[in-house]
């Protein structure tokens, strides 16, 4: 869509015509701020997380590392000694964030999995079969995205709490696996484009509709799936409220949740700068790796869930 | 929908298939959409509807989790409109909800403007995504660091520049704006892509006529580009007010609802009442509360600035 519209504005050209003039440059200096404005952080960050916290405070500003080191990072694994972590500014407290990243990729694997595949297959029925009620369904699933989160968050921590299943990661992931209003409808979107002669051929064949589905329409759907699953991952990944709730301890405790816990025990006085920097670059760098993979994917995703 | 259900080649394969043909006439394909919707439905009840409906019953109990919740009708609600900690999470969070329009929606404009007229390339508007897809808590600590009273880059250009220093998250008057900055720094690339891609709809023709009838920049600004970007305007107005007035994660781990009540939103005080409290049918109020203020607000949004139809057609 995006390419079309804007060979659409090509033939007004007057930009094109135009020489290099001020507003142009000035609208390029602005652009380029806002860049900076979304970008330099995480380098700063990286340059904090390669001091040392005692270097940190006599060269707040400087561009490079102060006192360049990996004890950060050691810190933050829980590969330092307490009296070691102690000397470097840390809080010298028991923090293993290996854990963490285990159970982050555990937590958003199996969510992104079950949710992407089960709203794939309701998306199916929503889209290609014919039965009574179908749209009334679809509208109600629909409708629980107007459910802010907090409101179903008290009854399933409560829920979840019946079952006995707090500080579990079957707890944990279970509002999430069976489906997303959001993905059921894009998905939908797609399955309702397709074309139908491969599926009425392979119907005359007498294949039946799970056989269609698995063998026609999911391979058929790759990249749209594809999309959703990333989009979905790092959602799940971000997620903080929920596992806030139910898995607060240290053996399902994700990344997230671990690290406002680990901000929360850097003194008051003098912060584990450093540390918490290290551990913040770690809990973002599984999302960076994805988006330097599929940067194209994802920002071009953008734009589909809200106007069309 | 409708379309593709009418379309002449849906119909049953009745030669191929002579003996399903009877039900399939009478329910279509019900048993085998009820079999891919299963699992779906079972998310949709379990987590979705049975929940909303508790929660609502919860806001008329008395429930410490240890008991059982015990019926008091309006009580809570009654409570809730003579508790002063609740009338002030409202005024911060509305203080809160106020600042991220104003700034993340002009600011997006604003980008969203500037890529349209000199660069659209994937690099750009990817670079400018990055802070979207952080995790708030990864926004927190990252801003809670840079615009640290002590040792913050922030802080020190500040003091090179001659001002006093900023205490962001110490002070009660900084502690909400520094929580909508946060928040526009990671919003405002995405807000500007969806108003992005709303200016690549637009037709070049419509531009072109203006420019034949010698409309100024602004003109065309005010009068075509502003008329036929309304639809995108008020989904991102309505996504950003809903989104914010949800604001939990970058409050709970930087300022935990201080200095005294100052970044005491709601959402964080439904989290205090219900979980460090043990007060859930309290929390579960306000939480229909909440609810009943982002459907309200969306509805007005979407009523009064007809955000479903466009004037392109």
């Amino acid at each position: 869509m995006t390419t079309t519209a804007s060979r659409a504005t090509m033939p007004a050209g007057t930009r094109r015509r135009r020489p290099f003039n001020a507003r142009r440059a000035g609208a390029w200096a602005l652009l380029v701020l806002a860049i900076a404005v979304s970008v330099l952080p995480f380098l700063w960050v990286l340059r904090t997380a390669l001091s040392t916290n005692n270097a940190l405070a006599s060269s707040a500003a400087s561009l490079l590392p102060a006192e360049f080191t990996f004890g950060a990072f050691k810190r933050v694994f829980g590969l330092q000694s307490p009296a070691e972590a102690v000397a470097e500014g840390g809080s010298g407290a028991a923090i293993d964030f290996w854990l963490y990243l285990r159970n982050s990729i555990i937590f958003s694997s199996i969510t992104t999995a079950g949710a992407v595949f089960f709203s794939a297959m309701a998306a199916y029925a929503f889209a290609r079969l014919r039965w009574k009620g179908r749209n009334a369904v679809f509208s109600l699933f629909l409708g629980t995205m107007l459910v802010p989160p907090i409101f179903t968050a008290l009854p399933n921590f409560l829920l979840i709490k019946n079952l006995d299943l707090l500080n579990t990661m079957l707890g944990m992931v279970l509002p999430y696996v069976f489906m997303t209003p959001f993905a059921i409808f894009f998905l939908r979107q797609f399955f309702l484009n397709m074309s139908r002669e491969v599926e009425e051929a392979a119907m005359l064949d007498g294949a039946k509709h799970l056989r269609i589905f698995f063998q026609i329409v999911l391979p058929n759907a790759a990249a749209p799936i594809a999309t959703l699953a990333l989009l979905t991952f790092i959602g799940q990944w971000n997620e903080y409220f929920w596992p806030l709730l139910v898995g607060s301890q240290d053996d399902v405790r994700v990344l997230q949740v671990g690290l406002g816990v680990f901000k929360s025990q850097s003194p008051q006085g003098a912060p584990d700068w450093s540390g918490l920097m290290a551990a913040t670059l770690i809990s973002a760098l599984p999302v960076l790796i994805l988006f330097a993979a599929f940067g194209k994917k994802i920002v071009n995703s953008i734009g589909f869930s809200g106007i069309k | 929908m409708t379309t593709l259900a009418k379309h002449p080649g849906s119909a049953p394969p009745a030669a191929a298939s002579p003996k399903p043909q009877g039900s399939y006439r009478r329910f279509g394909d019900l048993r085998i959409a009820l079999l891919f919707i299963a699992p779906a439905l079972i998310g949709f009840v379990f987590f979705y509807v049975v929940p909303t409906i508790r929660g609502i019953y919860l806001s008329f109990t008395e429930y410490n989790i240890l008991g059982d919740p015990e019926w008091i009708g309006l009580d809570n609600y009654t409570a809730i409109a003579k508790d002063p900690l609740f009338w002030n999470s409202l005024a911060v969070t509305g203080q809160y909800v106020f600042l991220n329009i104003l700034l993340q929606t002009a600011l997006a404009l604003g980008l969203a403007l500037l890529m349209h007229q000199v660069a659209k390339s994937t690099i750009i508007r990817g670079a400018l995504l990055l802070p979207y897809l952080m995790s708030n808590v990864i926004a927190a600590l990252l801003w809670f660091w840079m615009l640290d009273y002590q040792i913050g880059v922030v802080n020190q250009f500040i003091e090179w520049s001659g001002l006093p220093r900023i205490a962001f998250f110490g002070s009660e008057e900084w502690a909400i704006p520094t929580q909508a900055l946060i928040n526009t720094w990671r919003h405002m690339g995405y807000t500007a892509l969806l108003i992005f891609a709303g200016l690549q709809a637009i037709p070049g023709h419509v531009y072109e006529v203006a420019k034949l009838d010698g409309a100024s920049a602004f003109q065309t600004f005010r009068k075509i580009t502003i008329p036929l970007l309304r639809p995108v305007l008020v989904l991102v107005l309505v996504v950003t007010v809903i989104g914010s007035f949800q604001v939990f994660d970058t409050v709970a781990v930087t300022t935990a609802g201080g200095p005294v009540n100052a970044t005491r939103v709601i959402q964080y005080y439904i989290y205090q009442r219900a979980f460090t409290e043990s007060d859930f049918g309290y929390g579960s109020a306000i939480a229909v509360i909440l609810f009943l203020i982002l459907a309200l607000v969306a509805f007005i949004q979407m009523k009064f600035l007809k955000g479903n139809e466009s004037d392109l057609d």
